[in-house]
């Protein structure tokens, strides 16, 4: 018991959030980076191949509902605990400088994506909302898989990228999640104590190379898929 | 040379502020300071309230001579206390603003003079070693690994200025209350007293109402002394040590 709440208090330190943060934020990219591989499976020629993988998930059947009631409940505290670091950082300085300047040799870990995470992050999270609706709830057809009925979901990512607005809405949320996880990737190992001195320079450029490396991913699926069809 | 300011009056804690324009006639052998103490001497000589500032060493070891200049903490210079900045890496005409420390932690007393307390109250929550180590021991009685003893003795650089919370975009005093925890940490007088150092210097951190570190690294950057937030790293492990034993 005694333990216990003091783990509770730890975490809820100013420490224990951005350990939190953290945990979260990693535990979402590894989950992208497996969301992205199963995707590429979007461009096999083959659209048995798409199906035939959601449908392996899909025999999961409990264990599917439990992972993804855990992934909402990690993206939720992940968003709560952004958001209350960015609401006590309103707090922490309520009028900012008159001028803001640069130092000679630059602004240390300091960028656009640094300072945008909280709307970075909103954005993805009204992302989320409308991506899980329309693919996870969306109007799929029936279709057939060895013998066994299963749902169309390829036909329905191609016709959804065969609109030129929803090509134009992901390509640019993509774009954010790469501004996103640029700072994040760096971020999170910081946040998780998980740097040696000295290695901070090599974690910072390391996080920008994966950042990009997913922002593209995610962003020329769609886009290859617009083109294909017209 | 000929230097337009544009400087930070605040009559008191509750009034309101504003950047009132200076004229001054500096050379370029002066330090910052002595820039603003021709100033006052001007503005004394003409009946006017002359501008208060923090200053005592002015030799860049006290941490007192806080202002953020052009909006960067102590200026241009890297690794430079604002006191060891010369008016040789400015030019004749050029314009400088200077505000004083802005965050909730620092409440503003007078001008560019802000109070500083919080941080005395963050190292009595726990930056002191009180075991009794005796009168002073030979040199070298007490082994020390090298990288230990050097790493330590980094982070104990710090002078306490305040220029992180007035460089970090949330104000954050992350890097100072770091670079104490593990500057005494990493010394064996210091590492009885380890965990619950650790948790109340970050315990009164938050209560001093300085904001959450989201590692922009914008501390390290203006850190007279340059330590780095390799020194926030090492209080997040030395924290969750503390908590999870
Ligand atoms: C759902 C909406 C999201 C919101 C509102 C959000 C918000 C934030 C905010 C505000 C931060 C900065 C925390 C700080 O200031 O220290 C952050 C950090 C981070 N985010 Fe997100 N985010 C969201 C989704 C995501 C997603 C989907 C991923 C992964 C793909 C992600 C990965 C990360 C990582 C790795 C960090 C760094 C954690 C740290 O600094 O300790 N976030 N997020
Ligand atoms: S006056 Fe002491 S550090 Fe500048």
């Amino acid at each position: 018991m005694e333990s216990q709440s003091k783990l509770i208090v730890a975490l809820t330190s100013q420490v224990g959030r951005k350990y939190l943060t953290g945990i979260t934020g990693v535990l979402l990219v590894i989950f992208i980076i497996g969301h992205l591989l199963g995707n590429l499976q979007l461009l096999d020629s083959d659209p048995e191949r798409f199906n035939a993988y959601a449908k392996s998930l899909h025999d999961f059947g409990l264990l599917l509902y439990i992972i993804e009631i855990a992934l909402a409940g990690v993206i939720l505290l992940h968003a709560f605990i952004g958001i209350a670091i960015f609401m006590r950082k309103l707090k922490a300085r309520k009028h900012g400088y008159k001028v803001s300047g640069q130092k000679q040799g630059g602004n240390g870990k300091q960028s656009l994506a640094s300072r945008s995470m909280i709307y970075t992050g909103i954005v993805l999270l009204i992302f989320l909302v409308v991506h899980i609706a329309q693919f996870r709830f969306g109007p799929a057809k029936e279709t057939v898989i060895n013998n066994e009925p299963a749902m169309d979901l390829h036909a329905l990512v191609m016709e959804t990228f065969s609109n030129i607005w929803w090509v134009i809405f992901y390509v640019g949320v993509m774009v954010l999640i790469g501004f996103h996880l640029r700072h994040g990737i760096w971020s999170a190992l910081q946040s998780l104590g998980a740097m040696k001195p000295r290695w901070s320079k090599a974690i910072h450029g390391a996080a920008l190379i994966i950042g990009l490396l997913l922002a593209i991913g995610f962003l020329v699926l769609p886009i290859i898929i617009y083109v294909r069809q017209v | 040379m000929k230097l337009s300011l544009k400087i930070w009056r605040q009559e008191g804690p509750d009034k309101e502020g504003r950047l009132v324009r200076y004229q001054v006639e500096a050379n370029p052998h002066m330090s910052f300071l002595e820039m603003i103490d021709v100033l006052n001497e001007q503005l004394i000589k003409a009946g006017e309230d002359p501008v208060e500032f923090d200053h005592d060493c002015r030799e860049g070891i006290c941490g007192s001579c806080n202002m953020v200049i052009n909006g960067v903490p102590h200026g241009p210079l890297r690794g430079t206390a604002a006191c060891q900045l010369h008016m040789r890496h400015y030019k004749d005409g050029d314009t400088i603003v200077i505000e004083p420390w802005l965050a909730r932690g620092f409440p503003i007393i007078k001008d560019l003079v802000v109070d500083r307390s919080a941080f005395d109250r963050i190292i009595a929550a726990g930056g002191y070693v009180s075991v009794d180590t005796g009168s002073a021991p030979d040199a070298n009685a007490i082994p020390i690994e090298k990288v230990k003893s050097d790493t330590a003795f980094d982070y104990a650089t710090c002078i306490g200025c305040g220029a992180c919370v007035a460089a970090c975009p949330n104000a954050s005093a992350s890097l100072f209350t770091a670079s104490k925890i593990a500057h005494l940490a990493l010394l064996p007088q210091g590492d009885a007293e380890r965990k619950t150092r650790v948790v109340r210097m970050v315990d009164q951190m938050e209560k001093e109402g300085f904001g959450d570190c989201s590692n922009h690294g914008a501390c390290e950057v203006v850190c007279p002394k340059e330590i780095p937030i390799d020194a926030i790293a090492f209080m997040r492990r030395e924290y969750m040590k503390a908590v999870l034993s």
